[in-house]
């Protein structure tokens, strides 16, 4: 399988960034890029041969002309009609990779920074320094090593120590594919600081009926005693590639607390890794998808255990549709040293078409001795006696059908803590599930 | 209200009831007897709608309706319930909403306005007291992690709820003890009225101590073989299902 003419543009736009470097071509920053591109090349673009994209087929990807972060007249008004646009809180919103600042509510304090990755090299070039593109692994995945090599923006979000913030920083990102195939590198860097709480919610839309490529790496630090809690929403049209990385370092007694949840997406590929790197962490990580048609989705989710007396707790759910697709492979490793420690994985999921598929796969792997794990994973259809014992009371069986099925997502959306999100989301998945 | 005339059903190539002929006025109640396989929670299950079951003789008229031309939730509407042998757990959905739910849909297929939180409140409490479940069980997952007693007294509490002309109990009193199964019965009792009948599935006479009976019917091998009043349930209670099965044997093979 080959991938000559995507890896040729990507070629084209990576040497296109380094001519307009602007005599910063041997900036500390450009080095890593030009090494990360040479990873790139190295890797590829993954193919189905390789055991982590064995069900996850890129191949039409190659079929596709992009645009690279294209102007687009995505204005206000545009915003308002979309789902989540009323969402409160601290806001920075990419159209097609640009920042837009008409469309964000940045509202900067000396404890808050929400900042591009431009001004937070200029402004807080130690964090920078300290944390940005140090948790991702590059050598492994070739996509990952490309966001590194052409990302020229995104978003730097960083919460001081000793701080509560309780309103929702969202990050919003809009494909603009009204007239051109799109394709985008963001690389965001989130910082919760020592003792701080955060809510970040990343939410994923397009406008429009082309195709967008975005290559995304989200890397999250959680400092020792921090809390984070993590929401990706994705509702992207049936054209749409999306393969995002959240790569999560915890530190001593911290707090994860995730919930992935697709509504839409052509193709979506989810990685979601968490390195604990630290004693006494928490983590649970939630995760919907209820895809329909064709669509496809990949959820990848990674815990490595290190140390000592740790937990991390792990629900995915599914409900499949028409042809659609489903893949999920969750990875735990617990280290030599990563004793006591607690990891609970459950993947579920209900199939309604006899054309919808699902590849489920755990992967626990254990060094230590002194540990509680298990893991499960269920595919089925709704039970029919349910389903007859909704009917016996007078309930018609598409009712009763959607009924079990809200329930059965609910589990999911019940964990998010932002209940204005909690409430448009229930409202899209019981309009999507009718 | 209730005719049934020569209902032959079967699973797959499985021939369970092979010509049943029942008819039941309003108030009336009717118990349905019968040793293991004769085709007793077929019945009950046929008249509910199951889809498992597939009717290849017969008619059953409801309420001047053809029964068997309605789909599950239609024969609900129309005054049917089923009490579950087996109770299905649905979690996630609590009773109170699925109740909700299950009486705004028969309001609808009436015409009628659908209840409001106050006025659906209202109605779930006093039935709630009259049948004698607790407050906090509704609001639970619908049977999930109940008890026998618990699921079977919530079958009651629904039919309370619905108030159907016909209630059909499929073996409620299996693996209840003496007092889970009172407090069922006494639910059915106060539900009892001139207007509402029901059928009772069972296999034991025990149930029928305290629901009592105008009419016992005995089925065996798809077919009602012996009827009675309530003294037949006590017969065969003292006597057990062999008498009846050789009669009928007898019979059946002096038809060939």
């Amino acid at each position: 399988m080959s991938f000559q003419n995507i890896q040729a543009q990507f070629q084209a736009e990576f040497e296109n960034i380094q001519k307009n470097l602007n005599g910063k071509r041997g900036s500390d920053f450009n080095t890593i890029r030009t090494k990360s591109f040479a990873q790139f090349q190295q890797l590829g673009i993954p193919t189905v041969k390789h055991e982590d994209w064995k069900y996850s087929n890129l191949k039409n990807l190659d079929k596709i002309q992009f645009s690279f972060n294209p102007k687009s007249s995505f204005s206000k008004s545009n915003l308002e009609v979309l789902p989540f646009a009323s969402l409160a809180g601290i806001s920075i919103c990419f159209v097609n990779g640009v920042f837009n600042e008409q469309l964000s509510q940045l509202g900067n304090t000396p404890k808050i920074k929400v900042l591009t990755l431009e001004a937070a090299v200029e402004q807080i070039p130690d964090v920078i320094e300290k944390h940005y593109g140090k948790y991702i692994e590059t050598d492994k995945e070739g996509l990952s090593a490309l966001n590194n090599a052409l990302s020229n923006s995104g978003s730097v979000v960083v919460i001081d120590e000793n701080y509560v913030l309780e309103s929702p920083i969202i990050i919003r990102y809009i494909s603009d594919v009204k007239t051109a195939d799109i394709a985008v590198n963001i690389h965001n860097l989130i910082v919760v600081g020592k003792h701080s709480e955060a809510k970040i919610v990343e939410i994923f839309q397009t406008e429009g009926e082309k195709t967008a490529f975005s290559n995304l790496v989200t890397e999250i630090f959680v400092d020792k005693e921090a809390i984070a809690h993590y929401y990706k929403i994705q509702d992207e049209n049936d054209q749409s590639y999306h393969v995002g990385t959240t790569q999560v370092n915890q530190e001593d007694k911290s707090y994860f607390y995730s919930a992935t949840i697709t509504l839409n997406g052509g193709f979506v590929r989810n990685n979601l890794n968490l390195v604990l790197n630290g004693q006494y962490i928490d983590n649970h990580m939630y995760g919907l998808y209820i895809p329909n048609g064709k669509q496809h989705v990949d959820n990848h989710t990674l815990v490595d255990h290190k140390l000592p007396n740790c937990e991390s707790n792990e629900l995915y759910k599914g409900v499949l549709m028409d042809s659609s697709n489903g893949v999920f492979n969750g990875k735990i490793f617990v280290r030599e040293d990563a004793q006591k420690t607690n990891a609970y994985q459950n993947c579920r999921n209900v199939i309604t078409s006899d054309s919808a598929t699902m590849n489920s796969k755990p992967q626990l792997e254990i060094w230590a001795d002194d540990v509680k794990c298990s893991h499960g994973t269920t595919t089925g259809k709704l039970n029919d006696e349910a389903i007859f014992y909704m009917q016996s009371r007078g309930i018609p069986k598409p009712e009763a059908v959607r009924l079990q099925l809200l329930a059965f997502a609910e589990d999911v959306v019940s964990q998010i803590k932002i209940e204005e999100l909690r409430e448009m989301l229930d409202t899209m998945i019981e309009n999507k599930l009718k | 209200m209730l005719k049934i005339s020569n209902l032959q059903a079967r699973v797959e190539s499985k021939e369970i009831l092979r010509g049943i002929n029942l008819e039941i006025k309003p108030g009336e109640i009717h118990a349905i007897m019968g040793p293991n396989g004769s085709g007793k929670s077929t019945l009950a299950s046929v008249l509910a709608g199951r889809e498992d079951y597939e009717v290849t003789a017969g008619t059953v008229e409801f309420n001047g309706k053809d029964l068997l031309d309605l789909a599950p939730e239609e024969r609900a509407a129309e005054g049917i319930f089923l009490a579950f042998q087996y109770p299905v757990e649905i979690p996630g959905v609590t009773t109170i909403n699925f109740l909700k739910t299950a009486i705004n849909q028969i309001r609808k297929y009436h015409e009628k306005e659908p209840l409001d939180a106050a006025q659906f409140l209202k109605l779930m409490k006093e039935k709630a007291k009259s049948v004698k479940i607790d407050d906090q069980l509704l609001r639970r997952s619908l049977n999930e992690g109940f008890s026998g007693g618990e699921k079977k007294r919530n079958e009651i509490f629904q039919m309370a709820m619905l108030e159907p002309s016909l209630g059909i109990l499929d073996e409620t009193d299996s693996g209840l003890d003496i007092d889970a199964l009172k407090i069922v019965a006494e639910g059915v009792n106060q539900l009892r009225s001139a207007e509402r009948s029901f059928i009772v599935v069972t296999h034991y006479q025990r149930l029928l101590d305290y629901i009592v009976p105008d009419f016992v019917h005995v089925l065996y091998k798809g077919r009602i073989v012996k009827s009675g009043t309530k003294e037949l349930a006590l017969e065969l209670e003292e006597k057990g299902y062999d008498w009846i099965k050789s009669e009928a044997d007898a019979l059946e093979a002096s038809m060939v």
